[in-house]
């Protein structure tokens, strides 16, 4: 059974790789092969070759950066004034925040698109920038909540007795301590950023088109090329679940502490 | 809800109580407003000073378009009002009485709630049963479902699309290869996308093998937490597999499930890239979902008003759909 659950969910996967490093014309055999014959990389050649890769590849980049930085470096203060403070309006926010999850991005890329067209900022990585903000900042406090709410308060309180300031306890104790789950909110933000499509098809012109985007260049008006699309597909997709299977433990720790408590 | 966490949350005037005396150095002036439980004195603010960023980024790249959203769907807006050439005409309910009134909103719709209902339903079932699955078998086995699952979960979607699209091509993907070896059966050339429905099942098994490996990894965690003392007790008296996780397991993932199935609705009523790429871009009549539909309203025909209006109403759609976790979210912003 075990098994079975095992080959069925890793099928697309190993197809994908499978199709990516196999000659062009073993792709389009009527009987596929399971592995393949001759191991070529000609597909990643001809890959890089349909249309510019490391442009869009540089633009995801600095989006998802520069997302991911604004992301924590905003979201980190309102986790904070959530989870370690207690205020009127407090519930409010909270639930505000959650409730933003929502809404689902269909709907605001109207409104968006036309915002944007007012500031000049239509195909802009600015723009782009500001719009992945309304996915990525709410994510970010609600994680980094989780991430801090797991803290024991005695922590600090017992920094401040030994004469530590507020700000002191925090910057030496609950800073250290939540480093990793910065970390980790950090590269799931930025995975979510570089993953984004359909913001970054509407916002942005072909000349300026992201990774996600990219890969569309393989289906043109004569089909679609699977061979180079899959190794593109692979080159896409490899960093990324790499990058994901580094910190899917700690985020997933995160993400239920952050359901469960409260 | 950890006992401690409570009990500070009830209490923080007291437990944060500002040291007594103006001592503290230089930065006092500062410092002073990093308390706590100074709801009288200047630190009252302080919560809503480190709130002040992500709110103000919130309502503005949010709240503002929101408005908008609202303010389009009562507007005639087309292209010569997109190019400031027009100034937009209120026209009051128009919009939405023309999409309620039209069948093929209605069809859409449908289409949505069954598609979304469909793959919900699926990634539940499926995952609680690879969960639960995950707990019976051998080490080695349950860590190469769990790099597999990764894997999908990290999967662009992209990419997942993408690879879809190729597995169920007509002529050289490899899925009709397979079943054309079945005896008796003709698949070679079988194009899954010439009919609505089998094009849309397609889809479903898409959305619903990227969702799988979060609903497993969030429900195993939870599985840890049924205590084996309880199970126990259920089997000893009597309780058969099924008993036992009927009373004993699935009232207490309760909340977990409750959350997954209302971030699945949230998610699979808003699939939008799956059915525009496996469509290159341009979905059948048939293919219609309520994002495609108000996206083509929008942006192919170049009416933002009535694309306003139908994604007002996936919204509303939405709302009432998880409107019981509303409540649950609620209660949450209450304990703490």
């Amino acid at each position: 059974m075990g098994l079975l659950v095992f080959v069925t969910l890793g099928f697309p996967v190993y197809w994908m790789v499978n199709t990516a490093f196999k000659p062009a014309k073993d792709a389009i055999d009527p009987d596929p092969h399971f592995f393949p014959s001759t191991f070529t990389l000609e597909n990643f050649r001809r890959a890089l070759e349909i249309a510019d890769f490391w442009g869009p590849v540089g633009r995801s980049l600095v989006v998802s950066l520069v997302v991911v930085i604004i992301g924590i470096a905003v979201g980190m203060l309102a986790a904070l004034a959530i989870s370690r403070f207690a205020f009127r309006g407090r519930k409010i926010v909270i639930v505000g925040i959650l409730a933003v999850q929502m809404v689902p991005l269909v709907a605001m890329i109207i409104p968006v698109f036309l915002l944007l067209n007012d500031l000049g900022q239509y195909d802009r990585l600015t723009g782009l920038i500001i719009t992945y903000l309304t996915f990525i900042l709410p994510f970010t406090v609600w994680t980094l909540r989780g991430f801090i709410v797991n803290i024991p308060r005695e922590l600090e309180e017992a920094a401040m007795v030994d004469g530590c300031t507020r700000t002191g306890a925090f910057v030496r104790v609950v800073f250290p301590l939540l480093a990793p789950g910065m970390v980790a909110t950090s590269v799931y933000g930025f995975i979510q950023a570089w993953n984004e499509y359909l913001y970054a098809l509407m916002l942005m012109s072909q000349q300026n088109q992201t990774a996600t985007v990219w890969l569309g260049n393989f289906i043109t008006k004569n089909g679609t090329e699977y061979a180079p699309m899959m190794a593109g597909s692979t080159m896409m997709a490899v960093p990324i679940v790499i990058l994901f299977l580094l910190v899917q433990r700690k985020m997933a720790a995160g993400l239920t502490a952050g359901a469960v408590k409260g | 809800m950890s006992a401690a966490e409570t009990t500070t949350a009830k209490a923080p005037a007291v437990r944060h109580a500002p040291p007594p005396g103006p001592g503290a150095g230089p930065t006092a002036g500062k410092q002073s407003g990093r308390q706590d439980g100074g709801r009288r004195g200047p630190g009252a603010g302080v919560p809503w000073l480190l709130l002040a960023p992500c709110l103000t980024v919130l309502v503005l790249v949010l709240g503002y378009p929101l408005v908008r959203l609202v303010a389009l769907s009562f507007q005639k807006f087309g292209q010569p009002q997109l190019w400031g050439f027009q100034e937009a005409e209120n026209v009051g309910l128009e919009n939405f009485t023309r999409i309620l009134g039209d069948g093929e909103f209605w069809a859409v719709v449908l289409r949505t709630v069954v598609f979304a209902g469909g793959a919900v339903i699926l990634t539940m079932v499926l995952g609680m049963l690879i969960a639960l699955l995950l707990q019976r078998v051998s080490p080695w086995v349950k860590a190469l479902i769990s790099i597999v699952l990764v894997a999908s979960w990290g999967m662009p979607i992209i990419v997942a699309t993408a690879i879809f699209k190729w597995l169920f091509d007509a002529d050289y993907g490899v899925l009709n290869w397979l079943i054309d070896k079945l005896p008796g059966v003709e698949m070679i050339g079988h194009n899954w996308f010439a009919s609505g429905p089998q094009g849309l099942a397609v889809i479903m098994l898409l959305v619903v093998w990227g969702a799988v490996p979060f609903v497993v990894i969030t429900l195993s965690a939870g599985l840890t937490q049924v205590p084996k003392e309880l199970e126990e007790a259920a089997r000893l008296d009597g309780a058969g597999a099924w008993g036992v996780f009927r009373f004993v397991t699935l009232p207490i993932l309760k909340p977990i499930i409750v959350m997954l199935t209302t971030l699945s609705v949230i998610w699979d009523m808003g699939v939008f890239p799956q059915v525009y790429v496996m469509r290159n871009g341009h979905p059948e009549p048939e293919f219609q979902v309520l994002t495609t539909y108000s996206f083509d309203k929008a942006f192919v025909v170049n009416d933002y008003g009535t694309g306003s209006a139908i994604a007002l109403v996936t919204v509303f759609l939405l709302l009432g759909a998880v409107a019981v976790y509303m409540r649950q979210m609620l209660k949450i912003g209450e304990v703490e």
